[in-house]
């Protein structure tokens, strides 16, 4: 699969065939998740409706948690296999990644506020979460400091992988320090243990801000790969003229 | 009417409750509009190139 995607026209003919079904799904999950969420899933008997904005902070975190680990992997595939569609992945995916960071970072504080108190405390989760907001920003600002792809895309993804220990300190900050932040309820092995009536709401949400990501990562990754031919070709003409 | 009151006043965390519902979307459609729009443009880049060059030869090395 993986060799087979790895000609780019070919990669674009599937990528072309699938987005019309990817953006169209992407936007009913979004419909049924925010709908369900914000007017039928029952308010909590502690936390009352703020219990609501969990279900855009909690997909939002999964999928910067998501988008790192997939820019991690396929920087390692780009650096270990020179897989030709790798580096396009992981540059395509940086932005989104970042923009899902942000939007976790910035619920949390306004789910912190009133339930906790504080905006803001220098915990580990927290802390984490801000340290990959910013190895986010700083990969996304590598790539564009260096003009070649060749050396821009390895020099990314030498960071991109050193990144990659923040991960887990993220997922199990909850468990491994004392924090204000709640402990995993959904991605337990023991499985989840949020009422049922909140949990598919969130499930929803979860698959409509996965589709999302699929969506928009294929096209940036057209984007790039349409750009890159651009330059190949520009720089070919500026050759032959000279 | 009540009820539509009801819901916008989110149990009286709407200034919580809202703001975090619109700032999520607000990012997801930015950066959604603004990926279509760089892939507009390379297209457009790519097709004014190929009108320019006439006489098309297979490359050597990758086209993309």
């Amino acid at each position: 699969m993986l060799t087979r995607l790895a000609n780019p026209t070919r990669f674009l003919r599937l990528a072309d065939r699938l987005l019309p079904w990817l953006g169209g799904l992407t936007v009913l999950a979004f419909i049924a998740g925010t709908v369900w969420g914000l007017g039928y899933a029952p308010a909590d008997y502690q936390q009352g409706d703020t219990v609501r904005i969990m279900f855009v902070h909690v997909p939002a975190a999964w999928l910067a948690m998501f988008g790192y680990s997939f820019m991690a992997i396929a920087s390692f595939v780009g650096l270990v296999w020179k897989h030709p569609l790798a580096d396009v992945a992981a540059k395509a995916a940086a932005p989104l990644g970042a923009g899902f960071c942000l939007v976790a970072l910035v619920t949390g504080s306004l789910w912190g506020q009133p339930m906790w108190g504080t905006w803001w405390v220098w915990d580990a989760r927290l802390t984490s979460m801000l340290v990959l907001f910013f190895l986010y920003v700083g990969y996304i600002a590598l790539w564009s400091a260096i003009d070649e792809p060749e050396r821009a895309s390895k020099a990314a993804a030498i960071l991109a992988l050193v990144g990659a220990v923040n991960v887990p300190i993220v997922k199990f900050s909850v468990d491994w320090w004392s924090t204000l932040h709640q402990p995993s309820s959904v991605m337990r092995l023991d499985g989840p243990t949020i009422d049922p009536s909140i949990l598919w709401p969130l499930l929803v949400n979860a698959i409509a801000f996965q589709l999302y990501f699929v969506t928009v990562l294929l096209w940036r990754m057209k984007a790039e790969l349409i750009g890159r031919r651009v330059r190949a070709l520009t720089l070919g003409l500026a050759a032959r003229e000279a | 009417m009540d009820a539509v009151a009801t819901f916008l006043a989110m149990g009286g965390y709407a200034g919580f409750v809202w703001p975090s519902f619109a700032l999520t979307f607000a990012v997801m459609i930015g950066l959604a509009v603004a990926s279509r729009r760089a892939l507009r443009k390379a297209q457009r880049q790519l097709e004014l190139l190929e009108q320019s060059r006439p006489a098309r030869r297979a490359r050597p090395g990758k086209a993309a």
